[in-house]
């Protein structure tokens, strides 16, 4: 989906304003909001790339004008909705309508094993395409789901830098068609390649690109 | 997102239950519902902020650092299979199931972003900043890397190599940056100091500078 969460790239936002001694969340409700994204993905009704091709479906503008913690909370919303794990109504109401769908929470006890699981890396049934040194082009593709290519690398050419081996595609995962393990690599772009000739003459970017995201060059 | 660096801060956190704001009962909303169901245990909610409010953190990284800083042979795992080393000092979990620790050199300097949403090495340097996640640093860093280190107060050698890993899977990256010169023989535990948030992400370089300028100060007062 070309959204406005593909920001790389872009002018006008200004600069970067860091704020001395931040606290880990501004406000009581950020905690909750924080705990209770990770406590509901564990349940495993929907996966990372579900949760992020939430926060991305939206206007511009909501995009733009909402917190982090407001776009996750709106995320998870829409997530427990479409899971049926809740009613819209039920959410609106702060109160429990229907009867629960069979789901055992996580307890306590168990968020250590909860936070040490989830390795992306599969075993590779075929060899990969692509060797370090090797040129390639990012696919110029636009398509109107979940992608991790973003728009500022797409048909241009990088060197391959990295084989990271062989981990889960989220293009697939966002939309409910299984894992479909790819290769990944890491692809280095010259800045010019990417900016221009105004481009800094010595500044490269590298993404982390799946194999189906790339082409020979 | 928006780009406002400050939100405000939530009035439930200074007791004024009339002034409760209204994302603060959307949020109290759905974890009723979700309790009462019974998909969520509130005493994991508990757990898990505080595991990130007040027990992962930079300090995790300023740890890995310092260590590789000291030790040649934790250094060399460390660049080899980053994963595993920090694991070995018990820094696991969420975004940081496979880590890559990328080093600065006098010739290339490197600098972490996530320009699609806001992967950040969770296990290592906590959750991220907001700045991190701003629009601005998303936007700005693989386009004028240069300028996002002004705003930071940090100005490179032009003959300095930016190199910008953007963490658009699910690798996370964390910068070694380079020890000061002025450290030699100090111990791992003082090397800790100086290892900041920035300076793992790529927009800082060791510091604060406390001991740093005081040993400066007294070798050339």
């Amino acid at each position: 989906m070309n959204g406005i969460h593909d920001l790389g790239g872009m002018h006008g936002f200004g600069a970067v304003v860091p704020e001395p001694n931040e606290p880990v969340f501004h406000a009581a409700w950020e905690r909750r909001a924080f705990a209770l994204t990770l406590a509901m993905g564990a349940l495993g009704r929907w996966n990372i790339d579900m949760s992020r091709s939430a926060r991305e479906r939206r206007s511009a503008a909501d995009y733009l004008g909402k917190t982090y913690y407001e776009l996750w909370l709106d995320a998870l919303e829409r997530l427990v909705i479409g899971a049926n794990l809740a009613a819209p109504e039920e959410i609106a109401a702060g109160r429990v309508m229907q009867p629960p769908a069979p789901v055992a929470a996580v307890r306590a006890t168990d968020v250590g094993a909860l936070l040490a699981r989830g390795p992306t890396e599969r075993p590779p049934r075929v060899a990969p395409l692509f060797a370090p040194g090797d040129r390639a082009r990012a696919r110029n593709m636009h398509p109107q789901s979940h992608t991790r290519l973003p728009r500022y690398v797409r048909g241009h050419v990088g060197v391959i830098q990295h084989v990271h081996g062989c981990h889960v595609f989220p293009d697939s995962r966002a939309i409910g068609r299984g894992d479909d393990p790819q290769w990944l690599y890491v692809i280095c772009f010259e800045g010019r390649e990417l900016w221009g000739a105004d481009g800094d003459p010595n500044l490269k970017v590298s993404v982390d690109a799946f194999e189906s995201y790339l082409e020979p060059a | 997102m928006s780009t406002s660096q400050t939100p405000p801060a939530d009035p439930a956190d200074h007791g004024h239950a009339s002034e409760i704001s209204e994302i603060e009962l959307r949020v109290r909303a759905l974890e009723t519902v979700l309790v009462e169901k019974g998909y969520v245990d509130p005493a994991a909610l508990d757990v898990l902020i505080d595991i990130y409010e007040h027990r992962v953190g930079p300090h995790n990284g300023a740890h890995v650092v310092a260590k590789a800083w000291n030790e040649p042979e934790y250094h060399a795992w460390l660049m080899r299979d980053a994963t595993s080393a920090i694991a070995s000092l018990g820094y696991i979990g969420s975004e940081g199931v496979h880590i890559v620790a990328v080093e600065n050199t006098r010739r290339q300097h490197n600098l972490v972003v996530c320009t699609l949403c806001s992967c950040y090495p969770w296990p290592v340097l906590g959750l991220p900043p907001v700045w991190y996640k701003s629009a601005p640093y998303r936007s700005r860093a693989v386009i004028d890397p240069r300028g996002v280190l002004r705003d930071f107060g940090l100005e490179l050698p032009a003959d300095t190599e930016i190199r910008v890993w953007d963490s658009t899977a699910e690798i996370r990256y964390l910068v070694v940056p380079m020890r000061p010169p002025d450290t030699q023989g100090w111990s791992e535990r003082e090397l800790r100091e100086i290892v900041t948030r920035d300076c793992m992400i790529g927009t800082g370089l060791p510091g604060p500078p406390d001991r740093l300028a005081r040993q400066g100060h007294e070798r050339h007062p």
